[in-house]
């Protein structure tokens, strides 16, 4: 690892991370397509439920989504508040 | 263990917006606009302090016009008044359907709330830092809806609150005060997450948008309006709902009754 910059080093490494966070999107995106569905089936059921349906469908894409928001803001920090570049020696 | 106080400083500092760091291109935490030096302690004025202040200023300026146009109010609404008498009777049907009739007196808390991120979310439009993408303001109005939610649950439960974490078995404790504390956590991040993600795909779109030949330069007329539709109105507008409902959800959830 000679005349390697250990900086340049974490900063790819941290830019492969943020990218790796991002991955979190995947689960929030199938579930809240799938609640979205789901709401759709109930409306198609039950027209005059229409405003309930959609509020609570709201909610619940709103909660799993978060596990998407967490990972964003991992993939945050990793790129613009690097707690890692602090660490390097020197 | 290994995290320097250095390190810390510079995590928070970024994302409550101290600049620390001034080298990304992008924009993406707030400006210190002057450093203020009270009782030995430094205050950072930043963006967000600035622009919550205008925004403040703007609403409570529309709040005293509408207490004075109040007194002229009449039994059968005209003009002004049925704007705002739809506004307030939709908060209100809204937080009936949320918490009960009973907790109704939810709603003057929960306006205000609405308010305040509604126009913070929707301040992008008008070229500023929307301040609810600064992790400072969305935790500070999460710490209210936290502090509600356990002082609703003390005030209504009495002992069966505290008695509410041995449940269904007292080895659980931690996780149950790991869940209460969860809950701000989640609520805060996911504002923050969204509107800061919205702003920040928005300033890539106007980076590139200023890069394109000048062939392509057609694209500048309709892209943003549409994307900051989606990132600012729209998202904004969510949100602000998704926020207030949890808020209700929970304290509703610890209300004994």
């Amino acid at each position: 690892m000679e005349g390697l910059d250990p900086r340049a080093f974490v900063l790819g490494c941290s830019a492969i991370g943020a990218g790796l966070a991002m991955i979190a999107g995947i689960g929030p995106g199938i579930g809240q397509g799938f609640a979205a569905g789901k709401g759709a089936e109930a409306v198609g059921r039950q027209p005059e439920a229409r405003g309930t349906i959609t509020s609570t469908m709201l909610l619940g894409c709103a909660v799993a989504e978060s596990t998407g928001i967490y990972g964003l803001v991992v993939a945050m920090i990793l790129l613009f508040a690097n707690p890692l570049v602090g660490k390097i020696a020197g | 263990m290994g995290l320097h106080l250095l390190e810390v400083k510079s995590l928070v500092g970024h994302l409550i917006g101290w600049n620390t760091n001034p080298s990304s291109d992008l924009d993406v935490e707030s400006r210190i606009i002057e450093k203020l030096h009270i009782g030995g302690i430094e205050v950072w004025i930043s963006e967000t302090v600035v622009n919550t202040w205008i925004i403040m200023a703007a609403l409570i300026l529309i709040a005293l016009i509408f207490r004075i146009k109040m007194k002229n109010y009449k039994y059968k609404p005209e003009g002004s008044q049925n704007v705002i008498e739809l506004i307030i009777e939709s908060m209100d049907s809204f937080v009936k359907s949320a918490m009960s009739e009973k907790y109704a007196y939810f709603g003057n808390w929960f306006f205000g709330v609405f308010a305040l991120i509604l126009v913070s979310n929707l301040s992008g439009l008008l070229g500023f830092r929307p301040p609810t993408a600064d992790l400072c303001t969305t935790a500070a109005i999460t710490l209210t809806t936290f502090v509600l939610i356990h002082f609703m649950g003390i005030w209504t439960g009495k002992g069966s609150y505290f008695k509410g974490y041995l449940e269904p078995i007292p080895v659980l404790l931690p996780i149950n005060i790991i869940s209460e504390l969860a809950t701000p956590i989640s609520l805060s991040f996911r504002l923050f997450g969204n509107i800061l993600g919205g702003m920040i795909i928005m300033g890539m779109v106007y980076m590139a948008l200023g890069n394109l030949p000048s062939i392509l330069k057609i694209f500048n007329i309709g892209v943003p309006s549409a994307l900051h539709l989606y990132f600012d109105v729209f998202a904004g507008c969510i949100q602000t709902v998704i926020f207030v409902m949890l808020s209700m959800t929970f304290i509703k959830d610890k209300i004994a009754d």
